[in-house]
């Protein structure tokens, strides 16, 4: 037994984004289309020439059929699949091993989450029938428990880790007002931030990710086809799951620090690519910065930073726009907002542009060269303690 | 000898200081204060935290358990029964319910009394009435058990020695089953019919005790007429220093829970030997002559009556109104709770009502909820239940939710770690939000979380370990951003 990954062996050949707002005039079907036509686009390439489909949403349509319909799609297979809100991305995954096992030349992955026809603010998961004693909490107040956990363990005040939380989302909206598909297009001051009033614990809203409506899309082919279709494919080198046991939420030993399933899924995916100095290889990395406490914790859990030290790279500029590592590039989902089934999908969206060089010239990082020329997208889905986890690493070459 | 073998007093957290009622109510309040449940508490779960604190101050078990309430969290569903899951006890103990009236409450007792099994009579009430009226500034909500039983089954500490009865029909106060108030008759009608009816009791009682008036220790007068009781205690012949302190300016009148609340407070403080006599106004009249014994030396139990006043948090009059139905705030802009499953909480039951996990026999480590699989070595179906109602634990990390939907915002969460191992992330209840941190002490206490299509859904929160931790008002923050 052993994952082996996929490596080089896979390539991706055209995406699409729409822009995420709150698509008041959109439907779910509407956003699929946009996505899919960008992505078919981008391949040279038409819907009956993709041999399989896989479909990425949360909650907004139950079945293939919701991608078929909406499409059109005559006799073809197409499976939706939910992961929590890795859902985009674990559609990616399975449409790239069903091309990798030969089972089909030509797969498509599309995420798509209409989440503003709900009538409330925020995510809100549909009800299955429970005895009652599940946990009533938030998203947000479940992340906010580990900002005081860390500033315990770590000894860092909380007035100072909260202006660090605030320096992540103030990142994340400096870049995100320089990408015209961003929901939120302005720039916040780590000043702005600390002034708003907590909602979750130490969280304001300005340390949540917005709401929004959108898909993205990829189409996936062997490798050795794929400059058949682009001049610039983008190599898989790696994809890492881990569906947590929820073990955090009953067992002592954890401590809320960090998020044991996505180290566990680091490791498997740095171990697929052949990474062993993740500094010395990645240039850039699109994480799920759903809550400010995530994205610093990520850093670690990444192998970005020592543990205990995020908070200091954060604040040395690291991951800046312009710092050694990149993080977050087009805004994350501070400034895209967070369409379940399509964010997966928006992170590798932006790792296509920025690896290809097709970046706008404000957002374009320059971290990329040498031996470091790899773009990590991660995209995690649940609670801490109760997580999924998933990480791509992409490459714009064959090793 | 039959008489009381256990006992257990809870009094909600929160207080209403009376003097604030009638700045907003345009009349009404007066002096003191009274007890106010929590807006996660009814009747229901009142009982649980009393019935829990009587059985943990005996090893006697009941036989049998009478719950009484005038107001119900269920009809046509017995209350009685989630008490009893709360409680663990065997699906031979009958539990039913003494609804309705404020005398169904001495009724149980004299039932429990009169023979039979060990009985645990737990009676809760939660009182209030239209905003300024006197009900609701003299009510208040308790919650008092009573294990009565024979010798044979556990040291009795207070043995009957007799008792008396004068049951009489006519009209003082009433209520229409959904109303959500009572209404009186003039006072002085049910003045005068009132005393003469607990004469009669009282001199039955003391009969039936071969006792005379002068040989009364401690007098507890209970009932639904706060002039008739103090009338009634002039007229019976005991000397004024002996009548219990009937805790109007603290607690407020529990209805069907006062008479067993008064009792526990007088035994709270009483030596053996001594004479107790409770009488009750409700409907006609009640006696009961109760004589301590020596084994009430070694009793303890869980909280005195005079502890539980003493601690407590102010409530500001604002969320009284909107814990009890007369106010209805904003509720954040989240989708109500959906009802939980009748089915999926019967299979659950042990971990719902009893908060009982498991732990693995090899690696001893504990699942909450209980598990089949182990975590930790990969054991299947090797388990053993392990009950962590009575467990205190520590809080490991925590958040103040404003954003998440709670019949009472925000909801103040925390990862609990118990004392001897296993790990819940649970709700915290009676708590300033603003004075948590990580490693306060906490207990576990029965909630109702929410009520869904009329379903009332019961769990387990946690609390300051012991009342003690918080005396601020709760705040009550602007959840708009």
């Amino acid at each position: 037994m052993a994952s082996h990954g996929i490596k080089d062996r896979v390539a991706i050949v055209g995406m699409g984004c729409t822009p995420f707002r709150e698509h008041w005039d959109k439907g779910v079907d509407d956003l699929a289309l946009e996505a899919s036509n960008e992505a078919f686009a981008a391949a040279g390439i038409d819907k009956d020439d993709v041999d399989a489909y896989w479909l990425g949403t949360a909650q907004s349509g139950m079945s293939g059929i919701t991608l078929a319909r909406a499409l059109q799609l005559q006799g073809k297979p197409v499976t939706r699949v939910e992961n929590y809100c890795a859902t985009g991305s674990e559609a990616l995954r399975q449409a790239a091993y069903a091309v990798a096992s030969g089972a089909y030349d030509v797969a498509m992955a599309v995420g798509v989450e209409k989440v503003k026809d709900s009538g409330y603010q925020g995510l809100n998961a549909f009800p299955i029938p429970n005895d009652g004693t599940t946990r009533t909490l938030t998203a947000a107040g479940s992340f906010s428990m580990v900002a005081p956990a860390y500033a315990a363990k770590y000894g860092v005040p909380m007035e100072d880790l909260k202006r660090t939380l605030a320096r992540i989302a103030s990142k994340n909206h400096h870049n995100g007002a320089r990408n015209p598909r961003a929901q939120f297009r302005r720039e916040m001051s780590v000043e702005q931030i600390c002034a708003m009033p907590n909602v979750a614990g130490d969280l304001s809203v300005f340390d949540c990710a917005g709401v929004a409506d959108g898909s993205a899309a990829a189409i996936v082919v062997r490798a050795e086809d794929a400059h058949r279709y682009t001049d610039h494919p983008i190599y898989i080198k790696a994809l890492s799951f881990v569906a947590g046991n929820g073990s955090g939420l009953v067992d002592p030993d954890y401590d809320y620090t960090w998020f044991p399933e996505i180290a566990a899924c680091a490791a498997d995916a740095y171990h697929q690519a052949g990474v062993t100095d993740p500094s010395a290889r990645i240039a850039m990395a699109e994480v799920h910065d759903c809550f400010t406490p995530t994205e610093l914790v990520l850093m670690e859990d990444l192998g970005f930073s020592e543990r205990g030290t995020a908070w200091r790279d954060i604040e040395a500029g690291r991951f800046d726009l312009d710092g050694e590592l990149p993080v977050n590039p087009d805004g994350g989902l501070k400034s895209f907002g967070h369409p379940v089934g399509a964010s997966g999908l928006r992170m590798m969206f932006e790792a296509w542009l920025q690896l290809r060089g097709e970046a706008p010239e404000d957002r374009t990082i320059s971290s990329i060269g040498g031996d470091r020329n790899l773009a990590l997208t991660h995209n995690l889905g649940g609670y801490p303690g109760e997580m999924v986890s998933f990480i791509s690493i992409l490459g714009p070459t064959q090793d | 000898m039959r008489g009381i073998i256990s006992y257990g007093t809870y009094l909600p957290h929160r207080r209403l200081d009376r003097s604030t009622i009638a700045a907003v109510a345009g009349t009404g309040g007066g002096k003191g204060s009274r007890t106010v449940a929590s807006y996660d508490e009814d009747t229901t779960t009142l009982g649980v935290e009393a019935a829990r604190r009587t059985l943990r101050a005996t090893d006697a078990r009941p036989g049998a358990l009478w719950f009484s309430t005038v107001t119900p969290a269920y009809v046509d569903k017995t209350n009685a029964t989630a008490v009893h899951a709360a409680l663990r006890l065997p699906a031979d103990v009958i539990a039913a319910d003494f609804g309705g009236a404020v005398r169904s409450g001495v009724a149980a007792l004299r039932s429990a009394l009169a023979g039979g099994p060990p009985a645990l009579v737990v009676t809760a009430d939660v009182r209030t009435g239209l905003p300024g009226s006197a009900d609701e500034a003299a009510g208040g909500d308790a919650a008092a058990a009573l294990l009565v039983g024979d010798d044979a089954d556990g040291p009795v500490i207070a043995e009957v020695l007799g008792a008396g009865t004068a049951t009489d029909e006519f009209l003082d106060r009433w209520r229409t089953p959904g109303d959500d108030r009572s209404k009186q008759w003039e006072e002085k009608f049910g003045e005068t019919r009132y005393v003469p009816l607990a004469q009669q009791a009282f001199a039955a009682a003391l009969a039936a005790a071969g006792l005379e008036a002068d040989q009364v220790d401690r007098l507890v007068v209970a009932g639904t007429h706060g002039r008739a009781n103090k009338a009634a205690a002039k007229k019976v012949g005991v000397a004024a220093d002996k009548v219990v302190d009937d805790l109007a300016g603290t607690v407020g009148n529990p209805g069907a829970a006062q008479p067993a609340l008064l009792l526990a407070s007088a035994l709270d403080t009483a030596a053996p030997g001594q004479v107790v006599v409770l009488l009750t106004l409700a409907d006609g009249a009640d006696a009961v002559v109760l004589r301590t014994t020596e084994a009430i030396a070694a009793f303890q139990t869980a909280a005195t009556v005079a502890e539980q006043v003493a601690g407590g948090a102010p409530l500001p009059y604002g969320k009284f109104l909107a814990w009890r139905g007369f106010l209805t705030p904003e509720p954040p802009r989240r989708p109500e709770p959906a009802r939980p499953s009748a089915s999926a909480a019967g299979r659950s039951e042990d971990w719902k009502f009893g908060f009982v996990g498991s732990r693995d026999r090899t690696t001893g480590a504990i699942h909450l909820p209980p598990a089949r699989v182990s975590m930790e070595g990969g054991a299947v179906d090797d388990m053993e239940p392990v009950p962590m109602a009575d467990v205190p634990g520590t809080v490991v990390t925590y958040t103040i939710d404003k954003l998440v939907y709670s019949p009472s915002p925000p909801v103040v969460f925390a990862i609990v770690d118990f004392d001897g191992g296993g790990r819940a992330p649970v709700e915290l209840t009676d708590v300033d939000p603003t004075a948590v941190r990580i490693g306060d002490r906490v207990e576990m206490t029965f909630r109702r979380l929410f009520t869904a299509d009329g379903i009332h859904n019961y769990f387990w929160k946690a609390r300051p370990l012991g009342d003690a931790a918080t005396t601020a008002e709760p705040t009550d923050p602007g959840t708009e951003a």
